[in-house]
């Protein structure tokens, strides 16, 4: 740019009316006998101009703008971080590339999903399904009482095509949770209950994790979370079907 | 930064860096101020971090953490140079992203402090100013990039870019000056960023 190396600050602040009084009569003096140094500045100019002109701002998409205007005006929440649920985005590729087992992000502040699916993952090695095995809804729910503090509603939706396998104590929040078993054909899916701690930000959520679908919904002062590999829209169904026969 | 001249007088008069602007209560704003102080700053948000991150998907996640990440702390927030505030929060998100991604083995974000242009070549292949101005940005190191976005595009001073980044106003000034140095290069290599650049 120019010989006079220390005078690259002063024609950077200069452009940017970030100099006193003193300072630019200084500079401009320079300028007015330095051609190198004219000529760089006349570049930075040109280039602030390009820069100024070029509409490089970007507005944020509408569902966006939404969301966090929506999330804005709730009052105070215990919110999810989107950031731990980036589905097919950068979290997605990076589980595909290690494993499993890293969902734990140590950036996100709210773990509560990536415990459900590792949650969930542990229930599906060899023996960690249930505590409680049986599809009989009449012992799944006494064996509850006095292991948590709440009540979840057992119901066996064998009907509807999704079984019921049995129950489990599970660690989900910092707090045992109600972890519920059913299956649909060969698949797996764990229905987590507990109390819902504050009014939840997005109230029905459904999220898409390396092959795992998430659904979270509140009922009374319950917050249940169904997750399984089986299709979206079979969750959906068992979402539907399980809400309709507690409702 | 537009400071009244009685915003400052209601106490906590050493407080130096976030000013009072709006002259409201001297303490943390009420919660419902929020929206009122913060969604004006939405598209200023959503272009830093679309810049860093380079991936609409990944600003869409960026945004919406840092909105969470302010809401949660707005009870600290004392008021003033609420854009600074929410640009600094922007940023750490984003790079907390990197450095997550970073830990993971990708280490296709270089934080570091030099400014390599790379690939110039593809940065010519695009089509348009904006898109070729937009590609040179992007080229930047991250560092350099977000000075040039926080200044250029957003308008903030020196002092409002050194609260964002965290960042001594002198390293402001030397990551803007390298940047533009890096951008002047690669826009002069470019057929429509130099029509522009010398008319």
């Amino acid at each position: 740019m120019t010989r006079c190396t220390d005078k690259a600050l002063l024609l950077g602040a200069l452009l940017d009316h970030e100099l006193d009084a003193a300072n630019v009569i200084e500079i401009e003096a320079h300028l007015a006998v330095c051609a190198a140094c004219a000529a760089a500045y006349a570049d930075l100019r040109a280039t602030r101009a390009l820069l100024r002109d070029a509409g490089l701002r970007i507005s944020a998409p509408a569902a966006i703008r939404a969301r966090i205007s929506d999330a804005a005006d709730t009052p105070r929440t215990r919110a999810v971080s989107p950031l731990a649920w980036m589905g097919t985005g950068a979290a997605g590729m990076l589980a595909a590339c290690l494993g499993l087992f890293v969902l734990v992000s140590p950036m996100s502040t709210s773990l509560v999903q990536d415990e459900i699916i590792a949650s969930h993952v542990r229930s599906l090695m060899p023996g960690r399904l249930i505590d409680i095995a049986t599809s009989d809804r009449h012992v799944v729910k006494p064996w509850f009482n006095g292991k948590i503090d709440f009540a979840p509603p057992v119901v066996d939706l064998k009907a509807q095509g999704f079984p019921l396998v049995g129950g489990r104590i599970d660690y989900v929040g910092g707090r045992p949770v109600a972890a519920l078993a059913y299956r649909h054909g060969r698949h797996v899916i764990n229905l987590f209950v507990r109390p819902a701690m504050e009014a939840s930000l997005w109230p029905d959520l459904e999220s898409h994790q390396i092959g795992y679908t998430l659904i979270r919904w509140r009922q009374g002062d319950l917050e249940f979370w169904s997750i399984s590999d089986i299709a979206p829209i079979d969750l959906a169904r068992f979402h539907r079907v399980f809400s309709a026969a507690t409702a | 930064m537009s400071s009244g001249p009685s915003d400052d007088a209601e106490g906590e008069g050493g407080r130096m860096i976030w000013r009072h602007r709006r002259g409201t209560n001297a303490g943390s704003p009420p919660l419902d101020d929020f929206s009122a102080t913060m969604l004006p700053h939405l598209d200023a948000a959503y272009t830093l971090a679309r810049y860093l991150a380079r991936d609409a998907g990944i600003a869409d996640d960026i945004v919406q953490e840092s909105f969470l990440r302010a809401k949660r702390n707005f009870a600290a927030y004392r008021g003033g140079a609420d854009k600074a505030w929410l640009m600094a929060i922007v940023r750490n998100c984003f790079f907390d992203w990197a450095r997550a991604r970073q830990r993971a083995g990708h280490d296709e974000t270089d934080p570091s402090d030099t400014v390599a242009i790379d690939d110039p070549e593809a940065i010519m292949a695009r089509n348009g100013t904006i898109a070729t101005v937009q590609a040179a940005i992007e080229a930047l190191p991250p560092l350099f990039r977000e000075a040039i976005i926080l200044r250029e595009i957003e308008g903030m001073s020196y002092q409002e870019i050194a609260q964002a980044t965290d960042t001594p106003i002198g390293t402001v000034m030397s990551r803007l000056s390298r940047a533009r140095l890096a951008l002047a290069v690669i826009l002069k290599a470019t057929p429509q960023a130099a029509d522009m650049v010398t008319q």
